[in-house]
């Protein structure tokens, strides 16, 4: 061992760490056993979690119940729990009431999606450069897809569309729409002109400084008054514009919050090298401060995308419409917990989706020495 | 005074130029001339302003009176001529600002491409050809956060040359590097000026001041005290500041 044998100055080797240290066992030593508290902490976590797995296992598969009409045919089968309330009303959770003939154009506007989005999220997709032009095309074909009136699809008015398809729209419109619409504000925020300064302030301050139950209600209700008579102005649509706004303001906030932590050094390069003001935001700070704020901005659309079920106060049904709706049904009565457990987990899916995504991505665009 | 007989063109003429941040006045009446291919070291004490005086010859920091000609453009507040003055003056600065996100070739091809509108290859090429010349050709597709300091103010320099100014500003190009690899980055700067650039130099290497300069500037309290050739300032100063800033920056 090291301690025995001696080297002269200047030729010791590296030799090996001492066993144990690395690999599998040196991991679960260091990580789990590496003291008495430790170990104890281990032993009473893994008993818990073999109690609360026993525990609920039973009750969410072993003893759940998927078939049946209603809440006393469930309790007659077995007593774990109801899922039946979920299998019989799964079409409105996911298409709301859009008609069940046409429920094949939200499930390819929803294909169409991914095809859209891969580009966008990873740049090693094959055929990128052609990708792209669909993606930028997609927000026309799912429109038409998805409302009709052209290319003899019948029309179907967006107070059908509910459920988790409700959820997307709104929640995938918002996020696309206010990323560009952030970044115009942080940019315009710190702009060299008073005025756009000014208004960029005015308006993050204000969409930031209320609620957005109350921009909701505005989008339902008040928009109409300002709005010259005789003009209709989709529900949906106003929903998205308020979603969007309330998002944008945020983003615009973190992303000025990486803007401001690009070192002044960078825009003094960019100005020696003769780069003007929008080669340098272009080429310079945006791709520095998104990096950065990457978190941020994910933490934002989180919040957007679980912040769409707000849209329940003004009538729209997304899936905790759709199950409160199941609620109120004689038959379904007081299965709140599966109902909920359900819509929360949906949630939970493309949250925590979304979460891996942007962890990937900072990852990916690390350019530090490791 | 052998190296003046090449003094021909005037390229920088900065002539009784004045500057204040807020209420201090940080330039005093500065006036200097500076001719094709001379190598100008500026040296002062920190606060002399010296590193302001560079800065304002692209206009990274506004005179407030006075004028600054470049190959008899003036600077003003006109963003056309600008952007065409920056492009022609490279500048190295102390914290090498290289882009973090953008690999080594990427930073040298970026202003070729977007500024000089050349076409993508062409500029590859000729960063190539730089990285070569700063002796890092191999380190071209890493990004900056991977090199060692010395390494990262070789490809600052590359990343100026690749704009192939007529004009190189150094803001202490070495200020910010360990003892070892100041020498690496001198070694690249003295075989720019064995090229005939025009530099202007801020920086303590009074090593390099003697070797490659033309002409040494000694600033103090915002003001050029005294100029000479590099013998005979190191030799003969005349100013009792310059004798002491010698003495104090020398005997160590």
């Amino acid at each position: 061992m090291s301690d025995t044998q001696k080297y002269a100055p200047g030729s010791h080797p590296d030799l090996p760490p001492p066993p144990g240290t690395i690999g599998v066992i040196g991991w679960l030593r260091a990580n789990l056993f590496s003291d008495i508290t430790n170990t104890v902490m281990t032993l009473l976590s893994l008993y818990f979690l073999y109690w609360f797995l026993n525990a609920s296992m039973s009750w969410f598969l072993l003893d759940a119940v998927v078939n049946a009409n209603s809440r006393a045919e469930c309790r007659e089968m077995a007593d774990g729990a109801c899922w039946a309330v979920i299998t019989k009303r799964i079409g409105q959770f996911i298409y709301g009431f859009y008609p069940v003939d046409e429920r094949w154009r939200p499930n390819l506007a929803f294909v169409g999606l991914f095809i859209a989005v891969l580009p966008l999220l990873y740049p090693k997709t094959p055929f990128r450069r052609h990708m792209l032009w669909f993606s930028a095309a997609y927000p026309v074909i799912a429109y038409y897809l998805l409302c009709g009136g052209i290319f003899g699809l019948t029309e179907v008015g967006t107070n059908t569309f509910g459920g988790f398809m409700l959820t997307m729209i709104v929640g995938v419109t918002g996020i696309a729409a206010s990323l560009p619409l952030g970044i115009a504000l942080s940019l315009g925020r710190q702009s060299r002109l008073l005025s756009v300064r000014v208004i960029s302030i005015a308006f993050i301050e204000f969409m930031r400084g209320v609620p957005l139950i109350t921009l909701l209600f505005v989008a339902s209700t008040m928009l109409n008054y300002f709005l010259p008579p005789g003009t209709t102005f989709n529900l949906l649509l106003r929903v998205l514009i308020m979603v969007t706004f309330f998002a944008a303001a945020y983003i615009a906030e973190v992303i000025r919050g990486g803007i401001q932590a690009i070192p002044k050094g960078q825009y003094e390069a960019a100005q020696a090298l003769g780069l003007n003001y929008w080669q340098t935001t272009r080429l310079i700070t945006l791709p520095q401060a998104l990096k950065i704020s990457i978190p941020g901005i994910v933490n934002t659309f989180i919040g957007l995308y679980k912040d769409t079920t707000l849209v329940v106060v003004i009538g729209l049904l997304d899936p905790l419409g759709i199950g409160r709706a199941a609620l109120a049904d004689a038959k379904w009565n007081g299965l709140s917990t599966e109902t909920y457990m359900f819509v929360a987990l949906f949630f939970f899916v493309s949250c925590f989706a979304m979460s891996r995504y942007s962890l990937w991505l900072e990852k990916r665009l690390s350019t530090e020495h490791k | 005074m052998a190296k003046s007989a090449k003094k021909s063109e005037i390229v920088v003429k900065i002539t009784d130029m004045h500057k204040w941040y807020g209420q201090f006045h940080v330039l005093k009446d500065i006036n200097l001339d500076v001719a094709q291919g001379e190598r100008i070291v500026i040296c002062g004490p920190s606060g002399s302003g010296k590193s302001t005086l560079i800065r304002c010859i692209n206009r990274l920091e506004v005179h407030q009176e006075g004028s600054i000609n470049i190959y008899g453009t003036e600077l003003s507040s006109d963003l056309k001529n600008l952007e065409q003055i920056r492009s022609d003056v490279g500048m190295v600065f102390q914290s090498f600002n290289l882009f973090p996100h953008l690999t080594v070739l990427e930073n040298c091809t970026l202003a070729p491409i977007w500024v000089r509108k050349m076409p993508k290859k062409e500029a590859e090429a000729l960063a190539m050809e730089y990285l070569e010349r700063v002796k890092i050709p191999e380190q071209a597709n890493k990004y900056p956060g991977q090199l060692s300091g010395g390494q990262q103010q070789r490809v600052a320099i590359a990343r100026s040359l690749c704009m192939q100014p007529k004009i190189m500003l150094f803001d202490e190009p070495t200020s910010a590097l360990d003892p070892e690899m100041i020498k690496e980055v001198l070694d690249v700067m003295i075989e720019l000026a064995e090229t005939g650039m025009t530099m202007l130099v801020v920086t303590h290497e009074m090593g390099f001041a003697n070797k490659v300069a033309d002409r040494v500037i000694f600033m103090d309290g915002g003001e050029i005290i005294e100029q000479k050739d590099p013998q005979t300032f190191f030799t003969k100063p005349e100013n009792e500041r310059t004798k002491l800033f010698l003495s104090q920056i020398l005997n160590h």
